[in-house]
């Protein structure tokens, strides 16, 4: 059995993390920003609620690293919802399986409505998304979608259920860029609760998942918690672990990092844990401090003021004018949701937002050549 | 006056090349382009729409002034390299190539081992090659023995604006080579880009420093005015400096007495 992150993970201690977090003082936070390297333990730091009076410093280095990795550019992206099928019972989900709604999985034809739709307003990059519904829509299903889109889109990125190595491998020779699974929740008791039925519930399973994605030889795989679920700095700083971990690994890999946020829903609760604005910032600035080439990923569950506002400041990659329902463009636009829909500006004003702050809009940053050789 | 640069059967007035990525408009990078005088220009493969038949980046780079170079940034690989060679050869209608092949995302360091390889093969089927590299001067010997254009060693990492951090390696490739050497990454400021020409490097290749600089055009300008400089500096024949003063021939003065004569 080669090394897996759960070696790593079994070392580490939630309550004692959450500790070191509140035990932080502004003299390690003066220390970590000082550094010219970080390290897991400034990024800690960074996240603390200690490092709160200093996030004007962290946004200006922020900002400044960004600029100096990624250039001034926003690459832009959409999520095309596939299915909403789904036999996983997530407690804070939409398309959880006991929440009566109608289901539905995009045929063939839809699925090239939808795509042609996206690319009519100028989207060269899509997210492929789905439930869990193992029997209908697998990898074979996902292969047979790639196959009708990749003439329209060049960069195709996936976030579906946790598949086994070889599912991934197809993936990569389908011409796949990235493949994105977030982890929900660090703390595995809590995890049981939000997840308690379906394939979903395995919590390792899902640990393992990167790993299996690393191997398969993935250009980039996009890592996140839900942010709150459980306190997000202790889930955060595992999910830094996590990927510290993996780029050493798969050091061939590219690493991005998304920030959901928990937004209501139908059928939902409330999160438990609130994380506002000024948490958020400070999480997408320590992101950067402690590790400048990582992508850094908002979507439309955001609101249009703070998107607008983050975008010099650490963010490297938007989606625009989502629809997370399958179908949603063209198909079928009335459909429920999988979350609230936020930033609901048309593509076009998203666009005028991003050149108006000194940026540029970038549609295609990858050639489908650079997959499956 | 300075001595005119000559690539493969391309003479160049100008020894400073841009790159077209990280800038905040196609409008800055046009700009930049126009008032750094160059006459090379790469472009990113992966950047460029090659469906439908325009390009805001390839639309603003004048073709008939201007050597496009593409890049294959993003092939991990030789062969992916060599088939994004291909591609971009078809997209852009130039046999010249800039081959970068970096597996590490992070730090974007060439792979020695692929770039030879793929150079190996491109050189064989015609392609002008400059190769991105660390700054090894048996690599750039054995990359020349390929049959590549030029050579194209780093001063420090992509994008890390540390200058010529590999400097004592560069001098011994601006010694040795017989193909241009063109300083590719790194170089932060124009100081940098006037050591670089000062040594004896036959081009700068610059990005970063420019594109993300708050009046990117300005800055081009001070960069173009650097390696001119440098450049003229160089053709000057300047002087070395000296660790330490040398006065006149005391150790040696007896040499001129001659003997017995006290």
């Amino acid at each position: 059995m080669s090394r897996s992150f759960r070696d790593i993970f079994e070392q580490y201690d939630w309550d004692q993390i959450q500790r070191r977090i509140a035990e932080t003082t502004s003299t390690d936070v003066l220390s970590a920003l000082a550094k010219k390297k970080r390290q897991l333990t400034d990024f800690l730091a960074l996240l603390s609620p200690a490092a709160k009076p200093f996030l004007e410093q962290m946004a200006y280095l922020s900002q400044n690293l960004t600029q100096q990795r990624f250039g001034k550019n926003i690459q832009l992206y959409a999520p095309l919802y596939l299915s909403n099928e789904c036999q996983n019972i997530c407690t804070y989900c939409g398309f959880s399986m006991d929440n009566k709604i109608r289901r539905r999985t995009l045929s063939d034809a839809e699925i090239l409505l939808e795509a042609r739709a996206l690319r009519t307003m100028g989207f060269q990059h899509v997210l492929l998304v789905s439930g869990e519904a193992n029997h209908t829509v697998n990898t074979p299903y996902f292969l047979n979608a790639l196959q009708l889109i990749a003439p329209i889109f060049p960069q195709l990125s996936i976030e579906v259920q946790p598949l086994e190595t070889d599912d991934y491998k197809a993936l990569h020779e389908a011409k796949v860029n990235a493949v994105l699974v977030y982890q929900e929740t660090y703390h595995r008791e809590v995890y049981k609760n939000y997840h308690p039925k379906g394939k979903k519930s395995n919590f390792h399973y899902r640990l393992d998942t990167p790993d299996r994605i690393g191997r398969a030889g993935i250009h980039k795989i996009g890592l996140g918690v839900l942010l709150g679920l459980e306190d997000w700095r202790v889930d955060s700083f595992f999910n830094a672990l996590h990927i510290d971990y993996l780029q050493r690994t798969y050091w061939k890999t590219k690493y991005a990092v998304s920030f959901p946020r928990l937004r209501p829903a139908e059928g939902v609760a409330p999160p438990n844990f609130s994380m506002d604005d000024a948490d958020l910032l400070q999480l997408i600035c320590a992101y950067r401090l402690w590790n400048p080439d990582l992508e850094l990923s908002l979507s439309t569950r955001e609101h249009a003021i703070f998107r607008d506002h983050v975008i010099p400041l650490g963010i490297t990659s938007m989606s625009a004018a989502s629809k997370t329902n399958p179908g949603g463009y063209v198909v079928e636009p009335t459909s429920l949701e999988q979350f609230e829909i936020s930033d609901e500006r048309p593509v076009a004003a998203i666009v005028d937002r991003i050149r108006q702050l000194g940026y540029q809009p970038v549609w295609k940053d990858w050639h489908p050549q650079f997959a499956g050789n | 006056m300075i001595n005119k640069l000559k690539i493969a059967d391309r003479t160049f007035d100008s020894r400073l090349f841009l790159g077209t990525g990280k800038f905040g408009s196609p409008e800055d990078m046009e700009e930049a382009i126009k008032v750094s005088e160059t006459q090379m220009v790469t472009v990113a493969l992966k950047r460029i729409d090659m469906e439908t038949n325009t390009d805001e980046i390839l639309d603003r780079i004048p073709a008939d002034r201007i050597q496009l170079l593409p890049n294959t940034s993003g092939a991990r690989t030789a062969n992916e390299a060599v088939l994004a060679a291909k591609l971009a050869q078809e997209a852009m209608e130039t046999n010249w190539i800039k081959l970068e092949i970096h597996p590490d995302p992070k730090y974007l360091l060439p792979d020695p081992i692929e770039t030879l390889r793929a150079c190996e093969e491109l050189a064989k089927e015609g392609f002008v090659v400059l190769p991105y590299i660390h700054a090894d001067p048996v690599l750039c010997k054995r990359l020349e023995d390929a049959g590549t254009a030029a050579v194209m060693p780093l001063g420090s990492p992509i994008g890390s604006n540390q200058g010529l951090k590999t400097i004592d390696f560069l001098e011994i490739i601006i010694e040795q080579s017989s193909v241009p050497v063109i300083i590719d990454a790194g170089i932060g400021a124009p100081s940098d880009a006037a050591k670089a020409m000062e040594l004896g490097a036959d081009a700068v290749l610059v990005n970063t420093a420019i594109a993300t600089a708050v009046y990117p055009a300005e800055a081009a300008r001070a960069f173009a005015l650097s390696v001119i400089a440098g450049r003229i500096a160089y053709e000057s024949g300047l002087r070395k400096s000296m660790a330490q003063a040398t006065p006149s021939s005391p150790l040696t003065h007896f040499l001129n007495q001659p003997y017995g004569h006290e």
